[in-house]
């Protein structure tokens, strides 16, 4: 949770490109780079979903990474496994803390029920968008659909579970300026929508603005923070290492 | 811990239309129609029951482990829990259950899976999604590795700490306990008698459990 800035070494900068409050995107980010998603206002949701760019059948598995890692949110240090016992991509650093990978997105239905109707008719591109179909229509460019749809991460958003299990929305977790960066470990489809959590009981239709910035960060060292996580996380790394021998 | 909400059925299994056995380690693949009840009994004790519902009429809607969570804004699965699919609408709704706890955050085992967890020469052992494309192969539905994408733990307990730690817990299931659930849609069930031997998700010893489906509610 440190407060720091870590700015990205200028030889190292790759491209950076705006995804506004609500919008999708969707690229190929190559093995050895890094993407930095910075939460702008605080108040930003990033559904991601990812794919091994060169099998897309092979793809993000939320069961499998909790698993390994007996973890049901993501930090620094976590591994975000494909379907294969690969790791797709990692979070080497994060100043939020929590990033939620359970709940995930929201809908056509529910963006309509919680926040009333804003079509493209009456508020053109301010109208109110949702994570399935910003996720399906990213998923389309891609020859990919209804089908390839798996349960998504939602950077920089928290849920806290009680006893229960009940869910509880935090919606202080993030703050202006906070960002996370995910090194690639593999050549991945990357597809985000900026959609609001489904969760986010704020009455308010306003999802806030990412900023993605791309840089070379290199492949992890023998002392990386993500492979020596745990034991799994080094069977994982090994198994990735090797597609590439 | 909470306590659990325990409810019983008053259906009679002599009354049932299918009536089977699902043996340790295999896949079963059965429709259940609109208005029919389907019970999961665990027979021995403490067996997970991986199980993932298609839409029968049109499968690319499924079973969606994140829109359930999404739909009761809780993680755990019990009586009165409606079974959402991809397009946010209920395929069943668990109108029995007296087990009290059942999980959708924890996946399918795998080969792959177990290679990561475990130890790299575990590749060999059964798995889930090995029986899922098993059943898959010889079915002839269309469906492929691609349609495996979430699923329910049926006795399964896996709790989230509110530090946002997953523990395996599990411990909730005993012989004789069943989960029972009403269709809303005409569903396609397909079912992985869990095979995993590497945790105590089956108690390092999977056992048999009996799937009951019944017309209509007998009274």
């Amino acid at each position: 949770m440190a407060q720091d800035i870590n700015p990205i070494p200028p030889a190292l900068f790759l491209w950076e490109e705006a995804l506004p409050g609500g919008c999708h995107w969707s690229g190929i980010v190559r093995r050895g780079n890094a993407l930095r998603l910075t939460d702008l206002s605080g108040r930003a949701n990033v559904s991601a979903l990812f794919y091994n760019a060169e099998e897309k059948l092979e793809r993000y598995n939320m069961p499998d990474t909790l698993k390994a890692q007996h973890t049901a949110h993501l930090t620094t240090g976590h591994a975000l496994y494909s379907d294969m016992g690969h790791v797709l991509c990692s979070v080497i650093h994060d100043t939020c803390g929590w990033h939620d990978t359970v709940c995930g997105t929201s809908d056509a239905g529910t963006v309509k029920a919680k926040y009333g109707e804003a079509t493209y008719q009456t508020h053109r591109n301010a109208m109110h968008r949702n994570g399935r179909d910003g996720l399906l229509v990213e998923l389309g460019k891609w020859g990919l659909g209804k089908r390839d749809v798996v349960p998504n991460a939602n950077f920089f958003s928290k849920a806290v579970a009680d006893d229960a299990g009940r869910l509880h929305f935090d919606a202080s977790s993030s703050r202006p300026g906070a960002y996370l960066d995910l090194r690639f470990e593999m050549n991945v489809l990357v597809v985000l929508s900026a959609a609001p959590h489904p969760l986010d009981p704020r009455p308010d239709y306003a999802p806030g603005d990412v900023m993605l910035t791309a840089w070379k960060a290199g492949a992890p060292g023998a002392d990386d923070v993500c492979r020596n996580h745990c034991p799994e996380n080094q069977r994982g790394f090994y198994q990735t290492e090797i597609l590439y021998r | 811990m909470s306590t659990f909400n325990l409810v019983e059925s008053p259906l009679d299994p002599g009354q049932a239309v299918v009536d089977a056995v699902v043996n340790a380690g295999d896949p079963w693949i059965h429709e259940i129609k609109k208005g029919q009840v389907f019970r999961i009994l665990d027979l021995e004790g403490n067996q997970a029951v991986d199980t993932l519902f298609y839409n029968a009429h049109d499968p690319e809607e499924r079973y969606s482990s994140t829109d359930t969570v999404r739909a009761q804004g809780a993680l755990y699965l019990t009586a009165g829990t409606r079974l959402m699919s991809s397009e946010g609408r209920a395929m069943l709704t668990i109108t029995a259950d007296t087990c009290g706890r059942h999980d959708t955050l924890g996946g399918a085992c795998s080969c792959e899976s177990n290679t990561v967890r475990y130890a790299l020469n575990k590749r060999p052992m059964h798995s889930c999604r090995d029986s899922f494309l098993h059943a898959l192969a010889h079915y002839d539905g269309g469906l492929t590795k691609r349609d495996i994408t979430s699923n329910i733990n049926f006795f399964m307990n896996v709790p989230v700490t509110p530090e946002g730690g997953l523990t395996f817990a599990d411990g909730v299931s005993a012989p004789g306990k069943y989960v029972e659930m009403r269709a809303e849609m005409d569903v396609l069930c397909l079912i992985s008698n869990c095979p995993q031997l590497n945790n105590p998700c089956n108690a390092y010893n999977p056992t048999p459990i009996r799937v009951l489906i019944w017309d209509v509610p007998s009274q």
